[in-house]
C-alpha cells in the first residue's frame, strides 16, 4: 500500500465537479424555460446542437490526446455548450451552434490542456469567434413572442435597437416611446432576466457560486449606467435597462462565474466582477457591438491572474498587530 | 439552563460543518479495560527527544514507577502503568505516520497492579501552598504531555516565563467521531476544574476560559456546575464548527485575537491546555499520580460496539478494539486520531500512547477513495473554507510544481493541515498531502544545508587546529633549540610558554571520562560561552587561530571549537527562522533565580535548566557522549518549530 496516498483527511469528499456542473445546469432551467417560451423552439434546437457539438469535440480531442475521454462525465462540456446556446439568436441556422460548440471546446478549452487549464471562458470564446466570423447571423434575433411563429421576422434586440436609434440621432426617450418597443422587446428580456436571476440566487443559496462576481458585475454595470443616465438620460439607458437586457443576468450569474477563468481570491472576484460590469457597459454604450458581455469577460480573463496576484488573502496571524500591549 | 459566561464570542474564518458521529461512542459511560498480556511503552510518546530507559530487562517494577527518564527539556519520562516485569527493551512498531519502529520498553503485568509504596514525589494536596516551580517539576516528573493529540510536554507550557492572563481549556473537540474529552468533561468535571486551579496557580494567571462546542450539552452542564463558585473559571459555549478545536481557531473565537504567524499563544498572554491534560496535572500534584492512563475513543462504523475507555498506556490497540466488540468486517481504514487529521495505522498491534485520543476504524464506504483527483477547476472553495486564510489552491500549484519558495511566500507553514480545503475540493485533490510533501521537502533541504554548513565549519576548524598544532610544535622546537643554545651559553632557562601548557592542563578542568557530571556541565557552559564569543567571527577560523585559542582546551579527540562554531551557526540559523530563541545561559547550573521576573532572566533560567536537566543529579553519569552542541541547537530549534507548527497541542 502506498502510504503517501493515505494522507488526511480521510473522510469521503462529497462535492465533485460533475455535481457542480449539474447544479449549474439545473439552475439554468427556469431561464431556458422562459427564453424558449418567448423566443420559440429555436432555443432548444440551439441547445441541442451546441451541447452535441461541444461534447463530441471534447470526446474527440480527448481521444486524440490519448486521454480517457470518459471524464466527459464531469459535465463541463455540456455546460459550456448550454451557456453558448443561450447566448445565440434562437433562429440561427443549425451550423452556427454547431460551429460555436466546436470552437468553444477546441479553441476555448482543449488547446490549453482541457478542464482547469483554460485561461478564457470557453463559451465566450465560441461566442466571440462566431460573432466576428458571422456578424449578421449572430445579430439577427426574432422578437419575443413571435419566435413561435414559423415565419417570424428577425429584428434587432432592444440593445441593438437602442444603439441603432442613437446613431440615427434619435434620443432614447423617443426610442422607448416607440410603439411596441416596450412590450415586445424590453418586457420579454425582463422576464428572461428574472428567470436567470432566480437560477442565480439558487446557485448562491447552494453555495455553488459566491456572491462577489455576480454582485461585482451588476454593480459595475449599474453604477456606470446610473452615473451616465443621471448626466444624460437621452443618450444613456437606465441601470434597470442594462440589467435586464441582453446577457446581463445570464452573464453575471452563470458566465462570469466560471471558476476556471475568473479570479479566485475573494477580493479578486469582486474586482473581476466589477471589471466585467464596467467593460460591458462601456462596450454597449461606446463600442462597436450591441452587447459587450463576451468581450468584457474575455478581457477580464486576461487580467484574472494579475488580479489574483495582487489580491492575496490576509493570512491568519499576519499583517495585523496582534501582540497584547 | 446553561449559565452563559459573560464572554464575547468572536468566531474564526472559514471552517466547515461536519457530520457529527460522536453519538456512536457516547451511549455508554467510560469503560474500563482489563490489563493485556503485555504493555508496550514507546520511549517517545511526545514531541521532542525520546526518554532513556532506567530499567533493564528482567527488572520488576511497580505501578507508577519511572521506567525511562527524559532527555533534554522537550522530553518526558515514561512510567510503568501497572506492576510487573520488564521483558524486553527493543524496537517495536509504534503508532507514527512514518510507520517505522521505535524503541519500546515491554512490560509484562503481574496482575497485582501494585502501586509504588510511595509516589516518586511528594503529593501536594494543598497546591496553593506550592510554588509554581514545584508544580512544574511535578508535571515534568509525572510525564504529562498534551493529551489533545500533539503531545507536547506540558511542563514547558506551565513555565512560560511570561505574563499569562488567560488560560484556555480546549474542550471544543471538533473532530467528528472523537468523544474522549466530551466524556471526560461530563464524568470528571470536578477533577478537571481542580486541575485548572492547579494550572492557574502555577501560571499565576487570573482567569480561565473553558471553550466547549455547543454539541456537548452534558459536558457544558457538568463543567458549569463544577466551576460554579469559582469566579476565575468560565465555561464558554462555542459554535460547533470544524476546526474549532484548533488552538489558533479557539483563541480567535474566545479572544478575538490571532496568534502571530510563527508565534505562540503566549505572545498574546494565553496558554492553552486540553481538559485531560489539566486533569492529569491536578492528579499528579494532588495525588502523586504519574500519567499512566488516558481516555480513548474506540469508534467508527467498522467497530462493533464503539465506546470510550479508560486505558493504560501501552495497551495494544487490538486488545482495546476487542473490548469494543471487535471489528465488523474489514475496515476501510484504521486510524489513530480523527478522520480529518488522524493518520493511518498499519495494523492494530501498535500500542496506545499518550497522544492516542481515538482509535478509529472507518467503514470502506465512508473513506476517501484515493486516486481520483481531477484537475483543479479554480473554484476557490478551498479558499473559502481555509481557517488560516491561505490560498490553498495556489499553494497546491506551487507545491506540485516544486516551487517551494513560492509556497513558503504564500505562508505554507501557516497551514494547520486541518483538511478543510481537501474536503470541499470538488476535484478531490489531496491538497493536504501536497502541503505535507512541500513542508517535508523544505525541512529536508534546510537540514541538509545545516548539516553541510556544520560539516564545512568542522572541516575548516580541523584544518586550523592542525595548522595551530604544527605551529605550536614548531615553536616548541624553536624554544627547545633556543633553550639548548641558552643552556649552552649558560643563560637562565626561559619560563615555559603558556600555549603549550594549556593542552596539558586540559584533562584537569574538563574531564573526558564519565565520572563528574558537574564538571561536564561546567565545561559545556564554558564551551557555549565561547561559542557566543565566536559568533561574530565564524569565518575567520582559518586565518585567525587566536580566536580559537580563547576557547577551552581540546579534550581528547573532540574539537569543541568546531562544535561551538557550528553551534553558533546553527543557533543563528534558528534565530533567522524567526524563533524566539532562548538565549543560552552563560553561567552554568544556577538553577534558581527568584528575582528573575524579566523575560530575559526567565529565558536564561530555562536554558540553565536545560543544561542542568541533561544531567539529572540522580542519573548515572554516563553521558559524556551525549553532548553535541550542533545537535542540541538543531533539536532545540526543531522543538521550537514543532511547538509552533503544532500550535495545536489541544486539537484532536
Ligand atoms: S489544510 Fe491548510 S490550506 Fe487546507 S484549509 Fe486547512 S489550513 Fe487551509
Ligand atoms: S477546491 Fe479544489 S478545485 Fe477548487 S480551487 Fe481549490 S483545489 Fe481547485
Amino acid at each position: 500500500m502506498n502510504r503517501d496516498l493515505i494522507s488526511s483527511p480521510h473522510l469521503r469528499v462529497q462535492p465533485n465537479v460533475r455535481g457542480v456542473m449539474l447544479r449549474v445546469l439545473a439552475a439554468l432551467l427556469p431561464g431556458i424555460a422562459v427564453f424558449t417560451g418567448l423566443f420559440g423552439p429555436g432555443v432548444l434546437l440551439n441547445l441541442l446542437w451546441c451541447i452535441a457539438a461541444a461534447v463530441l469535440t471534447e470526446i474527440t480531442v480527448m481521444a486524440l490526446r490519448g486521454r480517457d475521454w470518459r471524464v466527459i462525465v464531469d459535465g463541463s462540456a455540456v455546460l459550456t455548450g448550454a451557456l453558448l446556446a443561450l447566448a445565440l439568436p434562437p433562429d440561427a441556422p443549425w451550423w452556427l451552434p454547431v460551429l460555436g460548440g466546436f470552437f468553444a471546446v477546441s479553441l476555448g478549452k482543449q488547446v490549453y490542456g482541457g478542464i482547469g487549464f483554460n485561461p478564457f471562458n470557453p463559451a465566450m470564446v465560441g461566442y466571440v469567434v462566431l460573432l466576428i466570423s458571422f456578424p449578421v447571423a449572430m445579430t439577427a434575433w426574432p422578437s419575443p413572442n413571435l419566435g413561435w411563429a414559423t415565419d417570424a421576422v428577425s429584428q434587432a434586440t432592444a440593445l441593438d435597437h437602442a444603439r441603432t436609434a442613437l446613431t440615427q440621432g434619435r434620443t432614447l426617450t423617443e426610442v422607448f416611446a416607440d410603439p411596441g418597443f416596450e412590450s415586445a422587446s424590453v418586457r420579454g428580456w425582463l422576464w428572461v432576466s428574472l428567470a436567470y436571476l432566480v437560477g442565480g440566487l439558487f446557485l448562491l443559496q447552494q453555495r455553488t457560486i459566491r456572491w462577489q462576481i455576480p454582485l461585482g458585475v451588476l454593480l459595475g454595470m449599474g453604477l456606470m449606467a446610473l452615473i451616465f443616465w443621471g448626466i444624460d438620460s437621452d443618450r444613456y439607458a437606465s441601470p434597470l435597462f442594462h440589467w435586464t437586457s441582453g446577457a446581463a443576468m445570464l452573464g453575471a450569474f452563470f458566465i462570469a462565474t466560471d471558476p476556471v477563468s475568473a479570479s479566485t481570491t475573494p477580493r479578486g472576484r469582486l474586482i473581476f466582477g466589477l471589471g466585467v460590469g464596467v467593460l460591458t457597459w462601456i462596450i454597449r454604450s461606446w463600442g462597436g457591438y450591441p452587447d459587450g458581455f463576451a468581450f468584457a469577460v474575455l478581457l477580464m480573463n486576461i487580467l484574472a491572474p494579475t488580479i489574483d496576484r495582487y489580491t492575496p488573502t490576509r493570512v491568519y496571524g499576519t499583517g495585523r498587530r496582534m501582540e497584547r500591549p | 439552563m446553561i449559565a452563559e459566561a459573560p464572554i464575547r464570542l468572536y468566531g474564526f474564518h472559514g471552517g466547515l460543518h461536519l457530520d457529527d458521529r460522536k453519538s456512536l461512542a457516547t451511549g455508554q459511560p467510560i469503560g474500563e479495560v482489563p490489563l493485556p498480556d503485555a504493555l508496550i511503552l514507546p520511549l517517545s510518546q511526545h514531541i521532542g527527544g525520546a526518554a532513556k530507559p532506567r530499567v533493564k530487562v528482567g527488572d520488576v517494577v511497580r505501578r507508577g514507577q519511572t521506567v525511562a527518564d527524559p532527555q533534554g527539556v522537550v522530553s518526558s519520562p515514561v512510567h510503568a502503568p501497572t506492576s510487573g516485569r520488564i521483558v524486553a527493551i527493543e524496537p517495536r512498531r509504534v503508532p507514527h505516520p512514518s510507520g517505522l519502529k521505535a524503541d519500546c520498553v515491554v512490560l509484562e503485568p503481574d496482575g497485582l497492579d501494585q502501586w509504588l509504596d510511595a509516589p516518586e514525589w511528594t503529593p501536594l494536596p494543598d497546591f496553593t501552598a506550592a510554588s509554581g516551580e514545584q508544580i512544574r517539576v511535578i508535571a515534568r516528573a509525572a510525564g504529562i504531555v498534551g493529551l489533545g493529540g500533539a503531545a507536547f510536554p506540558s511542563a514547558i507550557k506551565l513555565n512560560p516565563g511570561r505574563v499569562v492572563d488567560t488560560l484556555i481549556i480546549n474542550g471544543a473537540e471538533c473532530e467528528p467521531y472523537i468523544s474522549c474529552d466530551q466524556m471526560l468533561m461530563t464524568e470528571q468535571a470536578d477533577e478537571i476544574v481542580l486541575g485548572i486551579r492547579v494550572v492557574l496557580h502555577a501560571l499565576g494567571a487570573p482567569r480561565c476560559l473553558i471553550g466547549v462546542e455547543d454539541n456537548k450539552p452534558a459536558a457544558i452542564r457538568a463543567l458549569s456546575r463544577a466551576c460554579e463558585k469559582d469566579a476565575h473559571i468560565h465555561v464558554v459555549v462555542v459554535p460547533t464548527r470544524y476546526p474549532q478545536g484548533g488552538e489558533k481557531q479557539l483563541i480567535q473565537t474566545l479572544a478575538g485575537l490571532e496568534v502571530p504567524s510563527e508565534g505562540l499563544p503566549l505572545d498574546l498572554g494565553i496558554v492553552c491546555h486540553n481538559p485531560g491534560t489539566v486533569r492529569a496535572v491536578g492528579r499528579a500534584v494532588c495525588l502523586g499520580e504519574p500519567l499512566i492512563e488516558r481516555i480513548i475513543t474506540v469508534t467508527g462504523e467498522a467497530v462493533a460496539q464503539p465506546r470510550n475507555f479508560r486505558v493504560r498506556l501501552g495497551t495494544p490497540m487490538r486488545h482495546l478494539v476487542e473490548q469494543a466488540g471487535g471489528l465488523k468486517g474489514t475496515p476501510g481504514r484504521l486510524l489513530m486520531g480523527g478522520p480529518m487529521m488522524g493518520f493511518a495505522l498499519p495494523n492494530l498491534d501498535v500500542p496506545v500512547i499518550k497522544a492516542t485520543n481515538c482509535v478509529l476504524a472507518l467503514a470502506p464506504e465512508t473513506i476517501r477513495a484515493t486516486p481520483e483527483a481531477q484537475p483543479c477547476i479554480r473554484c476557490g472553495e478551498c479558499v473559502t473554507v481555509c481557517p488560516s486564510r491561505l490560498l490553498p489552491q495556489q499553494l497546491y500549484w506551487h507545491a506540485r510544481a516544486r516551487e517551494f519558495e513560492a509556497a513558503e511566500n504564500l505562508n505554507l507553514f501557516d497551514c494547520i493541515e486541518c483538511g478543510c480545503c481537501a474536503i470541499v475540493c470538488p476535484s478531490h485533490i489531496p491538497l493536504v498531502q501536497y502541503y505535507r510533501f512541500a513542508k517535508t521537502e523544505i525541512h529536508a533541504a534546510e537540514a541538509e544545508k545545516r548539516e553541510a554548513d556544520a560539516a564545512r565549519l568542522r572541516h575548516e576548524a580541523r584544518l586550523a587546529r592542525i595548522e595551530r598544532e604544527e605551529r605550536a610544535k614548531e615553536e616548541a622546537r624553536a624554544r627547545k633549540k633556543a633553550a639548548l643554545a641558552a643552556a649552552k651559553s649558560g643563560a637562565p632557562t626561559p619560563p615555559p610558554d603558556a600555549a603549550p601548557a594549556k593542552p596539558a592542563a586540559a584533562p584537569a578542568t574538563a574531564p573526558t571520562g564519565d565520572d563528574d557530571p558537574v564538571a561536564i556541565a561546567m565545561a559545556r557552559a564554558q564551551a557555549r560561552r565561547s561559542a557566543n564569543n565566536a559568533v561574530p567571527a565564524p569565518a575567520s577560523v582559518e586565518t585567525e587561530p587566536t580566536a580559537a585559542e580563547t576557547n577551552p582546551p581540546t579534550p581528547a579527540d573532540d574539537d569543541p571549537v568546531a562544535r561551538a562554531i557550528a553551534a553558533a551557526k546553527a543557533r543563528k540559523a534558528a534565530k533567522e527562522a524567526a524563533a524566539p530563541t532562548p538565549s543560552e545561559a552563560p553561567q552554568a547550573p544556577a538553577e534558581d533565580d527568584p528575582v528573575a521576573k524579566a523575560i530575559a532572566a526567565a529565558k536564561a533560567r530555562k536554558a540553565a535548566k536545560a543544561a542542568a536537566t541533561e544531567i539529572p543529579p540522580d542519573a548515572p553519569a554516563t553521558e559524556s557522549d551525549a553532548e553535541d552542541p550542533v545537535a542540541k541547537a538543531i533539536a532545540a530549534a526543531k522543538a521550537r518549530k514543532a511547538a509552533r507548527d503544532t500550535a495545536a497541542d489541544n486539537r484532536e
